[in-house]
């Protein structure tokens, strides 16, 4: 009853809100509707979605009772409950925070048209899991992508903002026709076909159509997941976009990917053979490889979150390929093990980039650039942005006592499992799977280091950066949501993660893991073996973090503090260009990895025409080589040109040989009918 | 209870041996170099000293520059307690495992790094790319040694690791632990700052890696910083030691096994010493871009020591 009626709630308020939104145009009012349905509706939808799970409860729902339109289905099940408490989350503090970042908008973009889509985004992220048949789950799919492409297209008038959208346009429909094959191939070519009748039908699948369909799956949900090397649109249109879109882009668009993978190769096709899951491992730890290594060389704030949205799918794949791998061997509580690493990975990695784009959203509020080269010290100037920042940085560096710590653990634990695999060949891949997943979270942490303390800390170097100001309340609110949930997802993964085994319970012939994870403060794999408890750990610091100043006090420590200029040689007078800078922090590590950088060197010395010891000016110029941009998509899209050229001939502008071509058709068109 | 005053004890004990050990490296060092040296309690007195003088920050400096020593001063405490340095299985087994171990000091680090670049010179900056670079290219190698440990022990927690070595004594000369270990003593060298990656006694700022991000630091801050570092290399030691030799720690808590696990520790971390100052005697400093080829060597017998742990079983 109490599901039916968030349910209810839920969509009218989203779908008011998307109507408000247009009606009212523009000004406060406008910003205010909109936010208000988006939070009443992400708010129902969090209920909603923690009811379902908490309580088990189901609910199905026919179209016939909603829409005069026959073939829709929706359902809600254990796994769109949980994918619904992310959207709830990550959207309730979008759209807060929405309101007073779209301030800026007023006057110069159209609030009407960015209002309801962030509506219809968030009804379309709601119906898309919890759909139940193909046709409602495409034209969801659709319906996100195509708002979400409405989104990052707000401030239109810049041309890098056109492009972007172009790329990701063009990547999501690739995936979608990826996906229409894909469920055509599952269902029989009848789209109508609901989830439970694809379930059936899988093992009556051949295998190669089976292995057919997980390869366009991987494919078409890859494409918007953003794994490697179909992530090129992220680093393009996640910066582009109004911050409380890239935050609810990045946090749970990005998720329906990760949701489509687990609900088609765990649920509906029950598994695979083991190939399936060592290429979505081996795909996840190139992807999350990657992703950290070319956000390490941005110095473009929302770029370099936009590569580590990569990087952390791939920690994601690697928790579900780890758990595809177990579960085709039958181990099924290592398989649910590696699952749950994923799963609330996925729902870690939403609440702390949503944040951290929350917070990068800030910083550009506030000093109007993404170049990190031109900020510094902003931790004085807006000291809770800095703060959110700095637990979301925490957090995604996967340090304890935060979310991302807890996750990475489990996805740890679950490669661990390993040696329980019977072929030696496949077991060897999980070491090196931890190999590449430990050096991933280092560089991780280094590139976070380098982002707040090039963006936060020492002197400004601008003077945007100077004068910037603290966000308005309702910005700080936003961030302060998804930073509270980094600490208590962090804290609590005891009450997550039998939730998440009861989530897996039954998929794909999963066992009800819940009674294996004790509702103790511990956190412990199944069997007890490995266990560890981070709220414990955080008390633990805390009491020692108090005792500390009492301890001086006791030995009668000095106590005095006194403030001076920073050491300068001997120079007096200290200015922002003797700082260290974005670039030349990654330094070592682009020395490191050069042969993945290829960097390219330019140096212009302009010398003084009486001599050559004497400088005027040295201009230096680097840039790494886009590996996928240049070998892999220039490659395609000339092909592409080179057929629209080829295509152009037919169109002679010729009546005449437009009339052969109808009648060649016909013929063609009868003939076929005929057989 | 008993065991939660095992745990406050082994911490106490671990904060009063760290400036010892950091010191006892040092007389080492100086003897081998054919020099007197200062004495092996001299830590002890600088860390009085920097106690008893007023700190100077610099008006760069946020908060965040006087909260970091705190910080890591805590954190390290924290794995002290997880630590089996003198008995196992702790109370706080259950607490954190040996990945809490490497992600708590990674942490500590992170904080370190910030608080470099926080008064905003170039050499603190300098300091935290540096450190975080080595970091990261160390963690997989921190992974892996790990991962050969748990492998054989079921658990990454550290009592269990320690129980099953001293039950399976023949398991200590099998090439996936003798390889683990190599890969591990490496990879503390790179960690807690020492020669070739790092020189702790070096006076050149262009050098330093470590030393550089606490050049801003004084008075009880730097203190503070200073013995965490202790701390961090007696754990590192311990963990070599304890984890690949558990011989010595106290398995059941009567005050005879205690006295020979306290004896046992002292003589371990004594013997490590010894080492490390041998080697930084004998080797130069490497250039910062020949490290990673050095960590890398170090990961290549992680994988090797997992991999024979897999064939071997």
């Amino acid at each position: 009853m109490i599901v039916k009626a968030l349910f209810l709630v839920m969509i009218t308020a989203w779908i008011a809100g998307a109507i408000a939104s247009l009606v009212t145009g523009r000004g406060v009012i406008a910003r205010s509707v909109t936010a208000l349905g988006a939070c009443v509706g992400s708010a129902a939808c969090l209920l909603l979605g923690v009811t379902a799970l908490v309580t088990g409860q189901s609910l199905t729902l026919n179209s016939t009772r909603l829409l005069p339109v026959s073939g829709l289905m929706l359902r809600l099940d254990g796994l769109g409950a949980f994918f619904l408490v992310i959207i709830g989350l990550v959207g309730l503090a979008s759209a807060i925070y929405g309101y007073g970042y779209s301030a800026n908008y007023e006057g110069r973009y159209s609030l009407r048209m960015a209002g309801a889509m962030l509506n219809l985004l968030l009804l379309a992220l709601g119906l898309q899991v919890m759909a139940y048949n193909a046709l409602t789950f495409l034209i969801a799919w659709e319906a996100m992508s195509l708002s979400a492409y409405w989104l990052v297209l707000t401030e239109h008038d810049k041309t890098e903002t056109v492009r972007a959208a172009v790329w990701y346009i063009a990547m999501t429909h690739a995936g979608f026709a990826a996906l229409m094959a894909m469920f055509l191939l599952m269902a029989g070519g009848d789209l109508t076909t609901s989830f439970e009748g694809m379930r059936s039908n899988a093992a009556a699948l051949s295998s190669t159509l089976r292995n057919v369909i997980f390869v366009l799956g991987l494919f078409g949900f890859g494409s918007k997941a953003g794994i490697v090397p179909l992530h090129v649109w992220l680093p393009m249109a996640h910066p582009v976009a109004p911050s409380h879109v890239s935050a609810l882009m990045s946090g749970v668009v990005i998720k329906m990917g990760i949701y489509g993978l687990a609900r088609v190769t765990l649920d509906l096709l029950g598994g695979g053979p083991v190939w399936w899951g060592v290429v979505v491992l081996g795909v996840g730890a190139i992807s999350a490889l990657l992703g950290v290594l070319y956000a390490l060389m941005e110095h473009d704030l929302k770029r370099l979150l936009a590569y580590h949205s990569v990087e952390n799918i791939g920690i994601i794949l690697i928790g579900i390929g780890a758990g595809l791998v177990f579960h085709s061997y039958g181990l099924t509580s290592l398989a649910a093990l590696g699952f749950i690493g994923g799963l609330y990975h996925t729902l870690n990695h939403a609440c702390f980039k949503g944040l951290l784009f929350l917070g990068a959203g800030s910083v550009l509020h506030g000093t109007h650039t993404r170049n990190m080269e031109e900020m510094g010290g902003l931790i004085k100037r807006m000291p809770v942005t800095a703060l959110c920042f700095l637990i979301g940085a925490i957090a995604i560096s996967g340090l304890p006592p935060l979310n991302g710590f807890a996750s990475e653990w489990l996805v740890f634990q679950s490669l661990l499992g390993g040696f329980n695999i019977p072929r030696p060949e496949v077991a060897v891949i999980m070491p090196v799977a931890v190999g590449m997943l430990a050096l991933t979270s280092g560089l991780a942490a280094a590139c976070f280091v380098k982002a707040f303390g090039i963006t936060f800390l020492a002197i400004p170097r601008s003077r945007e950066a100077e004068q910037a100001s603290e966000a308005p309340f309702s910005m700080r609110a936003g961030m302060a949501i998804l930073a509270l949930a980094c600490v208590a997802l962090g804290l609590a993964p005891f009450i997550v993660v039998p939730a998440l085994g009861r989530v897996l319970a039954g998929l794909g012939g999963l066992p009800d893991t819940h009674p294996a994870f004790t509702l103790k403060l511990s956190l412990a794999t199944p069997g007890g073996a490995s266990r560890v408890s981070p709220a414990l750990l955080a008390l633990g610091t805390l009491i020692i973090l108090g005792l500390i100043p009492l301890a001086l006090r006791a030995l009668r420590a000095n106590r005095r503090l006194r403030f001076g200029d920073s050491w300068g040689c001997g120079r007096i007078g200290q200015t922002p260009r003797m700082e260290y800078t974005a670039t030349s922090f990654a330094e070592p590590l682009r020395r490191v990895f050069a042969e993945l950088y290829r960097p390219t060197k330019e140096l212009t010395i302009d010398f003084h025409p009486e001599s050559k010891y004497f400088v005027q000016s040295i201009e230096y110029k680097s840039e790494i080589t886009p590996w996928f941009e240049k070998y892999v998509y220039e490659p395609c899209l000339w092909l592409v040109r080179l057929l629209a050229v080829n295509v152009r001939r037919l169109q002679s502008g010729s009546l005449h040989l437009y009339l052969v071509y109808v009648a060649i058709a016909l013929v063609i068109l009868l003939l076929s009918a005929r057989w | 209870m008993t065991g939660y005053l095992l745990e406050i004890g082994q911490a106490a004990l671990a904060l009063l041996l760290a400036p010892g050990l950091v010191g006892f490296i040092r007389v080492v060092k100086a003897r081998l170099q054919g020099r007197r040296g200062a004495p092996p309690w001299q830590p002890y007195y600088d860390l009085r000293k920097l106690f008893g003088k007023e700190a100077v920050v610099s008006r760069n400096a946020s908060w965040l520059f006087r909260f970091a020593p705190y910080l890591i001063f805590a954190t390290t405490v924290v794995v002290t307690m997880l630590v089996p340095l003198v008995a196992a299985p702790l109370p706080f087994d259950a607490v954190g495992d040996l990945l809490t171990v490497v992600y708590l000091m990674l942490l500590g680090t992170f904080f370190l790094a910030l608080a470099g670049l926080d008064p905003g010179t170039a050499f603190g900056g300098m300091g935290a790319s540096r450190e975080m670079t080595v970091a990261a290219i160390a963690e997989p190698t921190i992974a892996l040694a790990i991962f050969g440990l748990a492998v054989g022990a079921g658990s990454t927690n550290l009592g269990q690791i320690v129980a099953q070595t001293l039950s399976h004594p023949g398991a200590v000369i099998n090439p996936g632990h003798l390889l683990g270990f190599a890969a591990l003593f490496i990879v503390t060298l790179a960690e807690t700052g020492r020669l070739p990656v790092d020189n702790p006694a070096t006076h050149l700022e262009l050098t330093m890696i470590h030393e550089a991000m606490t050049l801003e630091y004084s008075g009880r801050y730097l203190a503070l910083i200073e013995w965490a570092a202790g701390l961090k290399l007696l754990i590192f030691f311990s963990l070599l030691s304890n984890l690949f030799l558990p011989w010595g720690v106290a398995t059941a808590l009567t005050p005879g096994a205690l006295a020979i696990a306290v004896i046992a520790l002292i003589a371990k971390l004594a013997l490590l010493g010894l080492a490390v100052a041998l080697i930084e005697t004998r080797i130069a400093k490497l250039r910062l871009f020949r490290v990673p080829e050095l960590l890398g060597v170090s990961f290549v017998l992680a994988l090797l020591s997992v991999t024979s742990s897999f064939l071997l079983r």
